[in-house]
């Protein structure tokens, strides 16, 4: 019962409402493994997927979402070492492999890139970085017309909205069952598939230089930025963040970069002429 | 009544090839011993929900749908049976086009069209982009089966708490709901946010009003959009008597008693008290300007 003694009641404090990154992942697992069945074997009568496995989390999940929706005999893993990749990278793609019991191919791309780069002596890190991503599409996409099968991609969210990739290189397959799960909501995915926990448990990094690792690059945690790009796509600006436990110079260099990258997030620019401008006027469904 | 939801899963923009799998599903229904009364499809059930433009091409006359409907019932039931359909297409009304759901009659030698509905509420944000191509439907109407008084409304429609509510007061004892819901929504425990949406608004609506709730799901992914199936029947009291799964095709098999209708109305007069009240809040004067702007002023120019 309630008195009227001043003071004396207890009192509960609402939470901010706050965007939430919790996931149930096993009907992520189950929705995903749906979303590659559905959209290989259905709609593009594709029984074989090709996925890059870079020793990363990302990748690995995609695999292990490929190897349980179409079975791993129907899953080409395909590790594509540069000479200078860090030999970590390789084993724990193998182990991934062991793990699922797919197929798997290791195809160097050194010869491939260094004979492009030998004509370029003055390219940076961020030059040769992207090189090697995009002659690893290249591989990628001539192996699934070699094997029968679709190149699946492994982009997550994250990386996608702060434009950490390479534009038409790590987000040219065909489909994408990562890109609408934030990079803290991977890993709690790989947990539940059982992903190797060395692979879940590293710094993530893209392996284009020695030592490099991706919150270094960024400038930011995955945690960090997660929670924020979660608050801005629903619209908070940048104090209603930071009033949430960040520093605004966080919030401020997360909005920078999804800003500067609205651009890689698109087909090119294509100059708009006429009424039935493809994708402008004239607008179908993918999958029509 | 003996009532089957048939929760398809179209192939993107092949009419043709879905009416044949339609026609199995006919065939399969009336192949059981005892004759089913009324078959639910979705929304955009012969197309798929997300066309774009492709709308255009794929937009049908009701009356020609209605004709095909029946005659691939006839020549699939084998039997001299009469049922009736309710179906969401996209309607192609001379050049207008609509998000639409027809209630049809088909017997033996004759269909009719008993009512058409066109979707009112055009989800045209986020994802959705419906009032880009399509007009919109302009009234809720509740209508006369064989079986009792229905409603139609098609997905967003039954979003909006005033729509299942209008159409209580117009007699409704059923409301059917055409859907094509993409699913979002990971936090859930086993369940999609949207579904579970779903599931407590319609449970709120059999409740609040005591009608039935025939509610049908498109299912199967389009374009990394997955639709989430998850047809239900819902009893006047709230009670879930079948659901159906999230992706896959199913028909739900249910014996409908409309008397539970007259039941639960009179444990819960919910809808009794709403009809003795309605004048007032009709009659709100802070309601009016905007009645009379929208509703009323129309009606003085008619």
């Amino acid at each position: 019962m309630v008195t009227a003694t001043a003071g004396s009641l207890p009192v509960i404090d609402a939470a901010a409402s706050t965007p939430s990154l919790e996931i149930d992942p096993a009907l992520t697992a189950r929705w995903l493994e749906a979303f590659l069945r559905d959209e290989l074997l259905v709609r593009r009568g594709a029984h074989n997927a090709v996925v890059g496995l870079s020793g990363g989390v990302d990748s690995a999940v995609t695999a292990f979402l490929c190897a349980r929706a179409l079975g791993p005999e129907h899953l080409w893993a395909i590790r594509m070492p540069y000479r200078t990749s860090s030999p970590a990278s390789l084993s724990d793609a193998q182990s991934v492999v062991e793990a699922l019991g797919c197929n798997v191919a290791t195809i160097e791309i050194s010869d491939a890139v260094d004979g492009y780069l030998r004509h370029e002596p003055g390219s940076d890190a961020r030059r040769r970085g992207n090189v090697m991503a995009r002659t690893r599409m290249l591989v990628l996409f001539d192996q699934s017309v070699k094997l029968g099968a679709l190149p699946i991609g492994t982009g997550n969210k994250t990386e996608r909205l702060l434009g950490y990739f390479t534009w038409h290189a790590d987000d040219s397959p065909p489909l994408n069952p990562l890109g609408d799960l934030f990079k803290t909501q991977v890993w709690a995915l790989a947990r539940y598939l059982g992903v190797p926990a060395p692979i879940v448990d590293k710094a993530p990094s893209a392996d284009l230089e020695a030592d490099q690792t991706d919150e270094a690059d960024l400038g930011i945690s995955y945690a960090k930025a997660d929670v924020i790009l979660a608050s801005m796509l629903i619209g908070y600006d940048d104090e209603q963040i930071a009033s949430r436990g960040f520093a605004l110079d966080d919030v401020r260099l997360v909005r920078r970069r999804v800003d500067g990258t609205h651009w890689k997030r698109h087909l090119p620019t294509t100059a708009m002429l006429s009424n039935t401008a493809i994708n402008e006027f004239y607008l179908r469904p993918v999958d029509y | 009544m003996k009532l089957a939801i048939l929760q398809f899963k179209p192939r993107k923009g092949e009419i043709d090839a879905n009416l044949a799998v339609l026609g199995e599903a006919f065939a399969q229904l009336a192949g059981e011993e005892k004759d089913y009364d009324l078959i639910v499809l979705p929304e955009a059930a012969l197309t798929g929900y997300f066309l774009e433009g492709a709308v255009y091409e794929l937009a049908q006359d009701a009356e020609a749908l209605a004709a095909r409907l029946a005659a691939l019932w006839r020549e699939r039931s084998a039997k001299n049976r009469p049922v009736d359909i309710a179906i969401g297409f996209y309607e192609n009304a001379a050049g207008t086009y609509y998000n639409a759901a027809m209630y049809l009659r088909v017997t033996p030698d004759a269909h009719e069209i008993v009512h058409l509905h066109r979707k009112m509420f055009l989800a045209t944000y986020g994802v959705f982009d419906e009032e880009r191509f399509l007009s919109r439907g302009r009234r809720i109407q509740a209508f006369d089966t064989r079986f009792g008084r229905m409603a139609l409304l098609i997905c967003e429609d039954a979003w909006h708490a005033i729509m299942p509510t209008i159409a209580a007061i117009k007699g409704a004892r059923a409301l059917i709901v055409p859907s094509a819901s993409p699913g979002r929504g990971l936090a859930g425990d086993g369940e999609l946010e949207s579904v579970r949406y779903w599931r407590e608004i319609l449970h709120a609506y059999a409740v609040e009003h005591g009608v039935y709730i025939f509610y049908a799901g498109l299912a199967g992914f389009e374009g990394g959009k997955g639709m989430t199936g998850s047809s239900r029947v819902v009893d006047p009291r709230g009670q879930t008597l079948a659901e159906g799964p999230e992706l896959d095709a199913c028909v739900i098999r249910a014996e409908i008693d409309f008397r539970e209708v007259d039941l639960a109305r009179a444990s819960l007069p919910l809808l009794g008290d709403l009809n003795a009240v309605l004048p007032d809040l009709l009659l709100d004067e802070e309601l009016l300007p905007t009645l009379g702007r929208d509703v009323l002023g129309a009606k003085v120019q008619w």
